[in-house]
């Protein structure tokens, strides 16, 4: 189409309107990718996920630019971590029901589930305690000490604000305001638990058993 | 790909099921409370009309008055003003740090400055014009526009895309603090280790570099994915995604490059740090670390942020093109795809940075072909709006002529760009003069000419006045000479040698005419946004008064008065074309049945565009400035003690329960 003048029609005026859809039977929330906020979760999963691969990719740069490796310390203890892996891994169960009981909106049920989370990541937090020592080396001692000490950094800084993001939820859910589209919210902490898990994996077979296997 | 369309059926309303998906909110046999039917007595929009229907909605979406209210803010027009504002004060700190450097070239042996304080201004310039004004200034039009554009009252998540502000504030304000008291960075933009590691720069100057990427990289990530979920899910119904504005789709990209892009140099900032701070080697090549890894991690990061630079550019340039051309784009696909793949091309391309440090030959073949390749992308956009302004019947406006500017101005960029592309040449002129020019071809040919197009172009929209005209073409011709003989010039003083960053040069060398006709083309560059300053104060309080759509220009933004009203829209149109006030220019089709009292808003599906939700959006809050100020403590406290993450993360996590818990009697509860 092409039009003829950059002559505005009508000095200062806005267009009629005329109504063609009525949105008032429209839902006031819905769950996963119909809601705004997924998306936004998906979106800093996927900046903080290209956050873990950057870190992922210098420590192979470290270990191709060395040859040797793991540099003048024994490789990582595998009880406290693989305890931490154990967990983390069952942990997805309790988070699939929170996010279908969050779904059914059923009350008593997302509580007790986040209830479970939370118990779940603080049970979590205290072995990530135990298993920064058993790495055999500090971060100032060489480049293979900062790298790990980097990538255990950066998994237990999501580790921790998902912690404290369930906790507030938690107690969010006990008062009031548990009701309705914070049904929704359940649902999306728990996506990002999923992060948190699948992060994970990856990271525990690089800090633990790469230096094994080469 | 385009055809000539009149109003004829294409454009008619479609029927209800493809503008709406009527599904339920609830899981399937679940009695849900996203499926109750609207409180009765709340008032809707299909129930009152005119200028109660506007004031009404005025009220339940403005801004509080006073301080409290003015920070408490989440309306993205507020904000984006702000966000403009700042970055081009960014821009006119940035050019001043120029000024200066040229009047110091100006003559060999000057002592107008000496070697410490070049250094602090040179790294100045680059740090204000890339991290404050380059990246912030694209998105901070994303911020203001793409709610208008799409057809929405207010961004993805506006206390999010608050907060990104004032953290992007702070931490330009804390870069520029620092340089005013004797500790700007000097070392460089991109702040190479070893130079900045812990040896060779001592003090707090590298630290305050490395800090001000976080804060400007973590408000730029924020307001990327804002925009992102504005742009895939607050679209108008029918605004399928064939009938997104270019400039939109331009955003869309440009946020999809930085979320995946700032995050390494947020990494390559964070090793920094580390190493400086608490003593970690990962670029200390004595105990198992490499300096060259940090380059890698740079560039990773900073060839994108070129395109994060060009790409909103291409937006406003598309925007002003079909609007001055009086018809559709000429290959609305192609200029999609181009985009796209421009976006994806660009993460291939870092190690051209790089190509002194000694690579493996094929790690060079590799790069060399994919920093040709981009211009294929490039070149197809450019030859569509060519070929858009060929078909139409163009207007030369002010808006249209920077366009024209930057046709010749970024070409002309793109061609060193390609001569750069080659590895001996590059190792040539590495770090001369003639990559201080190309760069500076590109970036300002790419996106300053489309930036000053874009103001005269939305400032009717902005501030309801329009800009002098007889001053915009002054300023055009005073700019495009002024910036061609300052950096023309800089190609020969390059080709004959003349190193980047060096404060003086000996009179032998034969560099001084050169220079001296680069310094009088800044000093008339630099005038020409005197005038431009002069032309946008001036106009905004005298200017004539511009009405909803002075350019008749077709897309959404338009459909609003000027300024907009907090609503933006007093119902939510729906679109049938790309250009919906071409199409629809007697009645605009819209929605209703959203509340009057509640900011409630459409979200839409990511494809089709239909209707799916009416969701609410967040009222003002002071929390999301509160929680910028603590991250501001945090983030300056670690320069100091790693200590800082203790104590400074109890008043964040305070501040950020704050924003989240729900405010008895808003609508967070309905």
């Amino acid at each position: 189409m092409t039009i003829d003048s950059v002559q505005p029609r009508r000095e200062g005026a806005l267009p009629p309107h005329r109504v063609v859809l009525n949105a008032r039977s429209m839902p006031a929330y819905a769950y996963g990718h119909r809601s705004p906020i997924w998306w936004g979760t998906v979106g800093f999963a996927a900046a903080e996920g290209m956050g873990f691969a950057l870190a992922i990719g210098a420590y192979f740069y470290l270990v191709f630019i060395n040859g040797n490796w793991p540099l003048s310390a024994p490789p990582p203890d595998l009880f406290w971590s693989g305890l931490f892996t154990i967990v983390m891994l069952a942990s997805a169960w309790p988070n699939s029901l929170a996010k279908r009981n969050g779904e059914r909106e059923d009350l008593v049920r997302s509580r007790r589930d986040l209830v479970i989370m939370s118990l779940v990541g603080l049970v979590l937090l205290g072995i990530r305690v135990m298993e920064f020592t058993g790495l055999h080396v500090r971060w100032d001692q060489n480049a293979y000490g900062s790298i790990l000490w980097v990538l255990l950094g950066l998994h237990t800084l999501h580790l921790v604000t998902d912690l404290g993001d369930t906790i507030v939820l938690t107690v969010l859910m006990f008062t009031r305001h548990g009701h309705g589209k914070r049904f929704s919210d359940v649902g999306d902490n728990a996506f990002y638990w999923y992060f948190v898990i699948a992060s994970w994996v990856p990271i525990y077979l690089i800090i633990y058993w790469f230096p094994r296997w080469w | 790909m385009t055809q000539a369309i009149t109003a004829h059926e294409r454009d008619a309303v479609p029927e209800v099921t493809r503008l709406a998906t009527g599904e339920r909110g609830g899981a399937p046999g679940i009695t849900s409370e996203a499926d109750r039917p609207p409180d009765p007595q709340e008032l809707r929009d299909d129930q009152v009309d005119g200028p109660e229907l506007t004031a009404r909605l005025a009220k339940t979406w403005g801004t509080e008055k006073g301080l409290i209210g003015a920070l408490s803010t989440v309306d993205h027009k507020v904000i984006g003003r702000r966000f403009i504002v700042t970055a081009i004060i960014f821009l006119f700190l940035g050019g001043l740090s120029a000024v200066v450097m040229r009047l110091q070239l100006a003559q060999p042996e000057n002592n107008l400055v000496g070697p410490d304080l070049y250094n602090q201004l040179f790294t100045m310039h680059g740090v204000t014009m890339m991290f404050l004004f380059g990246v912030p200034i694209g998105e901070a039009f994303a911020v203001y526009l793409v709610p208008l554009m799409v057809g929405t009252r207010n961004i993805g998540f506006p206390r999010l895309n608050a907060f990104s502000y004032y953290v992007y504030l702070f931490g330009g304000l804390m870069i520029w603090v620092a340089f005013m008291r004797n500790i700007g960075p000097d070392v460089g933009w991109f702040a190479y280790v070893p130079l900045s590691g812990p040896e060779f720069s001592p003090g707090k100057r590298a630290d305050v570099w490395a800090q001000m990427i976080t804060f400007t990289e973590v408000s730029g990530i924020a307001i990327a994915i804002s925009t992102v979920v504005t742009a895939f899910k607050l679209r108008a119904p029918g605004m399928t995604l064939d009938r997104i504005p270019l400039f939109v789709w331009a955003e869309l990209v440009n946020s999809f490059v930085i979320i995946f892009a700032l995050p390494a140099v947020v990494t390559a900032s964070a090793f920094l740090l580390m190493d400086r701070l608490i003593g970690t080697h990962i670029f200390n090549p004595a105990e198992g670390g490499d300096a060259l890894l940090y380059q890698h991690l740079f560039w990773f990061f900073g060839h994108p942020e070129v395109y994060i630079i060009f790409l909103p550019a291409t937006g406003w340039v598309s925007a002003i093109v079909v609007t001055f051309a009086r018809r559709q784009v000429f290959g609305y696909i192609p200029l999609v795809l181009s985009l796209i793949a421009t976006g994806f091309l660009s993460f291939g391309l870092w190690v051209h940075h790089m190509f002194t440090t000694g690579l493996p030959q094929l790690g060079a073949s590799f790069f060399t072909a994919s920093s040709m390749l981009i211009a294929i992308p490039n070149g197809i956009q450019i030859f569509c709006w060519i070929a858009t302004l060929w078909d139409g019947r163009p207007v030369f406006r002010a808006p249209l002529l920077f366009v024209i500017g930057f046709f010749f101005i970024f070409v002309a960029g793109g061609l060193s760009g390609i001569m750069l592309a080659s590895v001996p040449l590059d190792t040539q002129v590495h770090d001369t003069f003639f990559v201080v020019a190309h760069f500076h071809y590109v970036l300002i040919g790419g996106n300053v000419f489309p930036l000053i197009g874009a103001i005269y172009y939305w400032f009717p929209k902005f501030t309801g006045r329009m800009m002098s005209e007889r001053l915009g073409k002054w300023h055009f011709g005073l700019a495009f000479i002024g910036f061609n003989v300052a950096f023309f010039p800089m190609h020969i003083t390059g080709l004959m040698g003349m190193p980047r960053r060096v404060y003086t040069y000996m009179p032998e060398m034969g560099w001084a005419n050169l220079n001296m006709i680069s310094t009088i083309g800044a000093v008339l560059f630099f005038g020409s946004f005197l005038l431009f300053l002069h032309n946008i104060v001036a106009s905004a309080r005298r200017g004539a008064l511009a009405g909803p759509n002075p350019w008749n220009a077709g897309t959404l933004e338009w459909a609003a008065a000027s300024p907009p009203m907090p609503q933006n829209f007093d119902r939510i149109p729906v679109v049938t074309n790309r250009e919906p006030l071409w199409a629809h220019r007697d009645t605009l089709p819209v929605v209703a049945g959203l509340s009057v009292e509640n900011r409630e808003q459409i979200v839409s599906t990511v494809t089709a565009g239909r209707a799916d939700l009416r969701e609410t959006t967040p009222e003002p809050s002071i929390w999301p400035f509160l929680t910028a100020i603590a991250t501001t403590i945090l983030f300056i406290g670690s320069m100091f003690t790693p200590w800082a993450f203790v104590w400074g993360t109890p008043p964040l996590a305070l501040a950020l329960i704050g924003w989240f818990w729900p405010k008895p009697s808003t609508e967070d509860e309905k």
